[in-house]
Parts: C-alpha cells; sequence; structure tokens
C-alpha cells in the first residue's frame, strides 16, 4: 500500500499545472482518488464533512449489485444447459455463463468509461464515478444473447445523450442504464424482446420465452412456479430473474442508507394497488394475474431496488419519493396489463416518472410553503 | 423616400450576402430559433421527402417574401395577418398542385405536411420580421436564405437518420451487405420520430459548442 502512495506521490507532479502531462489531470486525478481516499477538503463556506464521498456510495451499490449478478452468471448457464436437456455440475454452469457474461460487462465498462474521460479531459472537469454503478447495470438488464457492439452502442448513446449532454453525473435527468436498455429495445427489437433471446445459445426446440413473454400469448398454464420465479430459475435478463438476490442486494442499500427504502416500499405498494385493482375488474386474462405474480416477474424487483432508487433521476424530497416510488409501481403494472406488447413496462414506468420527478418535487415544496405560510399568518393574527 | 440620390447599393452588397447566409449558421430557423421543429421530425425518415419538402419550403418563403414585399406600403396593418395568410395558402397550393403532378409518390409521403407548410412558422415569421419591412430583393434573398437553413437542416437530419435507420441514401443500399452477414442491423429507432428531435438537439450542441455566442445565459 505504502509503495503505491509513494509512487503515486512521485507522477503526481507530472499533472499538476506546468507538468508534462498537465492536459491528462483529470484522468490522473480519476485514478488516484479511486485508489486513495483524497485529503482534499472544503475551505469555505458551510459543509457537511462526512467520510463517504461520492466513490464509497458508488462502490456500495455495485456491492449491492454482487448478488444478482453472480446468480445471472449462474443462470445463464443452467438456463443454455437446461434447453439442451443437460445437467451439468455447478462449474461448467458459471464457466458458461462468465464467458458469456464478462464480456459484455467488459464492453459496457470500457466503452462508457471511454466517454467519461474523454468527456471530462475536454472539459476540464474531474472524472465522476457514476458510471461505475451505470456499467455494472447495463450488462444486468441485457438478454444473455446480445450483441457486443449492440451493448457498445447503447451505452455510447446512455451515456452521450442520457447524460453528457445534461453536463455529466448529477445532472441527467433519466437514468443512464434505462436509456441504454430502452434505446435498445426501441432500435433493434428483435434482438431485446420475443422468445429467443433469453436463453444464451439455446437449442431450438425449447421455448425460450420469459414469464411475461408467456403471458402475451396467454400461456398462462406454461407459467413457472411462484417458487422458481422468486429464486430466479427462470430465461430473462441476466441480472432481473432472481427476486432473492435483489433483496439481499436490497437489504445493503438500505442498512446503508444508499437506497431509499421509500422508494421501494412505495413502489412495492403502487404495483400491488394496481395489481389488486385489475383482479377486482378481472376482464380479461391479464387482469387476473395474481398481483404478488408482478411483483416476481420481470424486471419489476430489479428496477424497484436498482432503478427507481437512483438518487440522481428520482425525486428528492422525502414526500416526493412517495408519490414517484407509488406511480412507477402503479404505471409499470398498467403498461403490462393494457399493452402486453411492450412486456417491460417496468423501464418504461421509471422512465417517465424520472421526468416527472422535478414536477413532484416542485409541488411538494409549494405544498409546504403554503402550509408554513398559512401557519404564519394564523399566528400572527 | 428618394431612391434616386442614393448610391444604388450592389445587388450582392455584404449585406445583402448576409441575409442569404445568416440563416445557414448563426440564425438558422430551426437550430437557433426553434422553428418549424414539427414537420422537420415528420418528413426526415428519408432523404427523398426531406429534400422535396426542402424545395417545397425554400420556394414558398421566397415568393412569399416577394410577394408581401412588393404589396407591403399597400396592407392595412390591421388586416396584414389574414392577407399574409392568403398569399402563403395560394403559394403552398400551388406547390401541391405541382408536386401532385410531377412526384406524385413523394408527394403522398409528404401527406398532409405540405399542406401544414402554411401554418409553418418559418414563413409567418420572416414575413412579419421581415418582408414587411424591406424591399423585394432583399427580401428575396432573406426567403431564399431561410428556406435554406431549414432545409439544409432536415437534409442532414434525413441523411443520418435514412443511413443508419434503413441503410440507403436516396434509395440506394449503401451499407455493404457483408455487415449485415456479420450481424450489423438496421436501427429501428433512427425510423421513430423521437430521433429526430434528438438528431436535431445533436446539431444544436455541436452549433452552439463552436459559436459560443449562441449560448444563453442562464
Amino acid at each position: 500500500m505504502k509503495a503505491l502512495r509513494e509512487f503515486v506521490d512521485k507522477q503526481k507532479p507530472h499533472f499538476e499545472k506546468g507538468g508534462r502531462f498537465e492536459k491528462l489531470h483529470s484522468t490522473f486525478d480519476a485514478f488516484e482518488t479511486f485508489l486513495f481516499v483524497p485529503n482534499k477538503v472544503t475551505t469555505s463556506g458551510a459543509h457537511i464533512r462526512d467520510a463517504i464521498d461520492m466513490k464509497r456510495t458508488m462502490i456500495i451499490v455495485v456491492l449491492a449489485l454482487i448478488p444478482p449478478l453472480l446468480f445471472g452468471i449462474w443462470n445463464v448457464g443452467y438456463q443454455h444447459f437446461l434447453s439442451h436437456g443437460m445437467t451439468p455440475d455447478f462449474w461448467p454452469m458459471i464457466g458458461f455463463g462468465l464467458l458469456k457474461v464478462l464480456p459484455i460487462i467488459i464492453v459496457s465498462y470500457v466503452t462508457g468509461l471511454a466517454i467519461e474521460f474523454a468527456f471530462a479531459q475536454a472539459r476540464g472537469h474531474e472524472v465522476n464515478e457514476g458510471f461505475l454503478v451505470s456499467g455494472m447495470l447495463i450488462p444486468l438488464v441485457m438478454p444473455p444473447d446480445v450483441p457486443l457492439w449492440m451493448v457498445a452502442v447503447a451505452t455510447a448513446f446512455a451515456v452521450i445523450i442520457g447524460k453528457e449532454v445534461f453536463g455529466g453525473t448529477g445532472m441527467n435527468i433519466l437514468n443512464p442504464a434505462l436509456t441504454a436498455r430502452a434505446f435498445l429495445f426501441f432500435a433493434y427489437p428483435s434482438e431485446m424482446s420475443g422468445d429467443s433471446v433469453w436463453i444464451a445459445e439455446k437449442a431450438d426446440a425449447f421455448s425460450g420465452a420469459t414469464p411475461l413473454g408467456q403471458l402475451l400469448v396467454l400461456d398462462t398454464d406454461k407459467l413457472p412456479t411462484d417458487w422458481s420465479m422468486f429464486l430466479g430459475t427462470i430465461p430473462g435478463s441476466i441480472g432481473e430473474t432472481s427476486t432473492i438476490a435483489i433483496l439481499l442486494g436490497a437489504i445493503v442499500l438500505v442498512a446503508t442508507g444508499i437506497g431509499s427504502f421509500r422508494i421501494m416500499a412505495s413502489v412495492v405498494a403502487g404495483g400491488l394497488v394496481m395489481g389488486l385493482l385489475f383482479n377486482l375488474w378481472g376482464a380479461n386474462e391479464y387482469m387476473n394475474i395474481p398481483a404478488y405474480q408482478h411483483l416476481i416477474m420481470g424486471g419489476f424487483a430489479f428496477g424497484t431496488v436498482y432503478m427507481a432508487t437512483d438518487p440522481v433521476s428520482a425525486s428528492q424530497t422525502n414526500r416526493g419519493k412517495l408519490f414517484y416510488g407509488f406511480l412507477i409501481g402503479f404505471i409499470a403494472v398498467l403498461i403490462r396489463v393494457f399493452n402486453p406488447a411492450y412486456p417491460e413496462g417496468m423501464m418504461l414506468a421509471i422512465l417517465l416518472m424520472n421526468v416527472f420527478a422535478p414536477l413532484i418535487d416542485h409541488y411538494v415544496i409549494q405544498s409546504n410553503v403554503k402550509k408554513r405560510l398559512k401557519r404564519a399568518k394564523a399566528v400572527a393574527a | 423616400m428618394s431612391t434616386d440620390k442614393q448610391e444604388r447599393e450592389p445587388l450582392f452588397s455584404a449585406k445583402n450576402r448576409k441575409l442569404l447566409t445568416n440563416p445557414l449558421n448563426i440564425d438558422n430557423p430551426i437550430t437557433v430559433q426553434v422553428l418549424g421543429i414539427c414537420s422537420a421530425l415528420a418528413v426526415t425518415a428519408k432523404i427523398k421527402p426531406a429534400f422535396v419538402m426542402a424545395l417545397s419550403v425554400i420556394v414558398v418563403t421566397t415568393f412569399a417574401n416577394l410577394i408581401i414585399s412588393v404589396m407591403r406600403n399597400g396592407i392595412p396593418p390591421r388586416i396584414r395577418i389574414i392577407v399574409q395568410l392568403v398569399v402563403i395558402a395560394s403559394l403552398v397550393i400551388l406547390v401541391d398542385q405541382v408536386l401532385k403532378a410531377f412526384v406524385y409518390d413523394v408527394s403522398k409521403q409528404l401527406s398532409v405536411f405540405v399542406g401544414l407548410i402554411i401554418t409553418n412558422c418559418i414563413i409567418m415569421g420572416r414575413l412579419e420580421a421581415f418582408a414587411m419591412g424591406n424591399k423585394p430583393w432583399p427580401s428575396i434573398l432573406d426567403g431564399v436564405g431561410n428556406g435554406l437553413g431549414y432545409g439544409i437542416i432536415l437534409i442532414i437530419v434525413g441523411f443520418v437518420r435514412e443511413l443508419f435507420g434503413s441503410g440507403t441514401i436516396w434509395g440506394y443500399h449503401v451499407i455493404p451487405e457483408a455487415f449485415y452477414d456479420f450481424g450489423y442491423k438496421n436501427n429501428g429507432f433512427m425510423i421513430l420520430p423521437p430521433m429526430a428531435l434528438i438528431i436535431v438537439g445533436i446539431i444544436i450542441w455541436i452549433q452552439r459548442s463552436r459559436n459560443p455566442e449562441l449560448i444563453e445565459e442562464n
């Protein structure tokens, strides 16, 4: 550790003002702060000082993403061999999964970070860590068979159009990872939906539809059991199948206070309320799906825990978070039931509410202002 | 106003040239004034309709500017909007008929958007802002310039969308088959109007970072 610190300190003058590589200061700064907690402190104004900075925050989110990632790697292998009618041991499945998932992760990180560094360099900013999380989220919401160049194009689109045009990390109005997924969903629908993309190199005879896909063709009797949907041994995007792994991540996020519990709880509440309303109505088969099944199917759980809670694009006020979350769950189930051709209602619901989050905050703040003015008047009178 | 005493201005004086070139860059109707966006989104999925649309708008802006400029001293100010609309509407109907007669298939693709040139804010804006107060020749230049400024954006957007969305340019395949064999696919998002908006946005972004004087303070 000490040798590394010394090495970094030795290189530092080259990147300071007047040094040989002055132009690459942002890049150097990014690596230095990645290795060591920076010793810079704010000198003016009143600031809350805390040991946790953005890098540590992001790293915790990445840690929380590990359970769905590991499960996803195993499941990619499991589904592949299952479709071929084989049941190999644990390790070959992991091996096959790694072979499929690792390239996607690498492509996502390399493309995204290259663009981030280029922009930070051109603008003379520090390199922000936001992409450490987005770069991991993007592979987890991809189907295992997605072509790598599509991952690269979608990542580039998400980072440039979803984030950099607005000014970089912290300024984006949409969740970058979902922007990438939505881009692919509309640009290359044949690679992002249907029966054939959810299992890597699947055998032709095997139906590879996700539970939501089976609903579309009304194969409700072929739906996997609740238990396997909860456990995650079903075809789907790499990281979203296992509700239980996602719950583990949720515990980490809530315990460290990084993910908002209010948002998660209200998304679940919104989904349940809408599901129950449809159950009462019960006009067709989609409406009769038990409300709780919506929570374990498709990307609902993943979106609830990792996407809706994105601190940048979510509502900021506590009361706003409740409305924001509730509407996400509500709209996600609404889209699923009314338009089964768009199976991933969760993605569209979160993106839509991302756009409305500032408006919700505005009304929450205004109502608070009004209430306090009223109280002030009452006291004065 | 006696023009005899004044020195006659050359046809393409620096001031007149500006009328022609400003709308192409720092005074572009789409990217700077943000007018005429709807048609820019609607007709740019392919280059051919974008080109025909651009041509139609150039014709309409030029002649509308000319006619209004000639009549400007005789139009009672109170009813000037109605007069302008009558002029624009007549020109648009003419253009529409010509398109139907000579390029029927493109006219079909453009459908209502030719008729909607009447409501294109660029034309009305130029009549109000320029033709009502300037002589015929500068008005013509202004009309051509703004039409070109509109058209050039339409064609850029149409080029990008057709190339990546359909793999063609002007209907000819330009992306080699070998690409498709390697797994390349046309981008379906390019065909959808939201992507046109994003491309226009990117053009605005590039233009403003090259011309810092265009960046608004906030």
